[in-house]
């Protein structure tokens, strides 16, 4: 039930839904609960429904952290 | 895909266990509760559980919404689609998940009940407005992820004033079930053990981390908000031998790209506008819980199927033989119960964890059935 993915806007509608793709799959989803929502960004997507938006920034650290494990060294 | 293949890269995977073996120590057992049934199956559809150092122990928690569910709920899904002129619209998870004498809501849409799968409420709505000559009700369960998205779907049905649409609201809370798990008899004389929890991802975008603030001071447990993706259920876990073995308990967000600390502020509002708290709500396998659960505001009381239809909640006991609620509770593992894998599996399921794709039942009969359980296959 609480199942999300992340997936990339491809369309952004002004009734309040967006296209998101995910692996080449597109579907159309509702933006209710995100304010902005620009074509490029990602959105976790939960039942139909953008629940959350994706901070690449930190996606990027969070796996530079781990890259940093690969070296032996603490982060 | 994009944010999902990076955290499923098995060299990566390799270094963060490599790193795990290293700083768990020997001599000290480690037992955390992941709470939620998402990061349950992660752990065993990627084989995680079985590349733990030994002293490594998950306790898997009761976040599943299909699971906690107590059969009364379910038994008033079933007498709605039996009203005349219902349509009875469910997520399908619900569909297969025995009630009081067995019978679902698939069984029930077999005897003539008009019962349709949706994949959230905004299908449900499509539904009541497609079918203006019949009243639709959307059978709403879920933890704080899924709320917000029921409370969009009743605004837009008070703004298109769609009076043959309704909800009957089954949210519950996952504050809630952390204190009943922590309070819990089972804990203070110590039949479970939890030193900290892998906290759940998906509602954190919701609810944010501060509400496990107070947990982590009150009861001295860390807990690491996790991903779901296998890299960052290991970091996490991780992060947790960490603070365990420094002597933290602190909240750490390991899902911080999705995850900020006061969440979806939006959605929050929207959750206060649209519902307020239950009294009480009885949970399966943790009991009737006060303040854990969530109704439609009385102002939407025209929105609200528990008021416009005569449904009356009877409690049901679960079936003798099925241990749902000790594996809600974290007292067992779904190989202790006596029917897993025999009476009970995922095409004739007795018990709740055994239909949904989060239950633990479930998880440990799609990954790894014939394996045993680790403890087996270590000391095989």
């Amino acid at each position: 039930m609480c199942l999300a993915l992340p997936a990339r806007v491809t369309q952004v509608h002004d009734d309040g839904s967006a296209v998101v793709e995910l692996g080449g799959v597109k579907q159309r989803i509702s933006v209710a609960l995100i304010d902005d929502v620009k074509e490029g960004d990602y959105l976790i997507i939960h039942v139909g429904y953008a629940i959350s938006r994706l901070d690449p920034e930190a996606a990027r650290q969070t796996l530079a952290d781990l890259a940093q494990l690969k070296e032996g060294v603490t982060p | 895909m994009k944010y999902v293949d990076e955290f499923r890269d098995g060299a990566l995977a390799k270094q963060v266990v490599a790193a795990l073996h290293a700083e768990a120590r020997a001599d000290r057992e480690y037992h955390f509760m992941e709470f939620c049934g998402g990061h349950t199956h992660s752990l065993c559809r990627y084989g995680l559980l079985e590349l733990l150092p030994p002293t490594v122990h998950m306790v898997h928690g009761p976040g599943c919404p299909v699971c906690v569910l107590p059969i009364g709920r379910l038994d008033q899904a079933i007498q709605l689609s039996r009203q005349p002129g219902v349509i009875l619209c469910t997520f399908g998870d619900m569909m297969r998940v025995p009630g009081k004498d067995r019978v679902t809501l698939m069984r029930a849409r077999a005897l003539g009940a008009n019962v349709k799968m949706v994949f959230g409420s905004g299908d449900a709505l499509k539904v009541a407005r497609e079918n203006p000559d019949k009243q639709v009700v959307f059978f709403a369960i879920g933890f704080e992820t899924t709320t917000p998205t029921t409370a969009v779907a009743v605004q837009q049905a008070v703004k298109e004033g769609l009076r043959n649409f309704s909800v009957f609201v089954n949210h519950v809370l996952t504050p809630s079930a952390i204190d009943a798990i922590l309070g819990s008899k089972d804990a203070v004389e110590g039949r479970i053990r939890v030193d900290g929890f892998v906290g759940p991802g998906h509602v954190s975008t919701i609810i944010g981390t501060r509400p496990y603030e107070r947990f982590a001071q009150e009861h001295e447990k860390p807990i690491v908000v996790s991903g779901f993706e296998p890299i960052d259920l290991l970091q996490s876990i991780l992060m947790l031998v960490r603070q365990r073995n420094q002597g933290r308990h602190e909240v750490e967000n390991q899902f911080d790209r999705a995850v900020p600390r006061e969440g979806n502020v939006k959605a929050q509002r929207l959750i206060e506008q649209t519902f307020e708290l239950r009294p009480s709500f009885e949970w399966r396998g943790l009991g009737t819980l006060p303040s854990s659960a969530l109704k439609l505001r009385a102002s939407l009381a025209q929105w609200d199927a528990e008021v416009k239809f005569p449904i009356e909640y009877v409690p049901v006991a679960d079936h003798k033989a099925c241990s749902c609620g000790e594996i809600l509770r974290g007292l067992k593992k779904p190989t202790d119960c006596a029917i897993f894998g025999t009476a009970c599996t995922p095409d004739s399921p007795m018990g709740s964890c055994m239909v949904s794709p989060e239950g633990s039942c479930a998880a440990y009969w799609l990954y790894g059935r014939h394996r045993g359980t680790p403890e087996q296959r270590r000391t095989a």
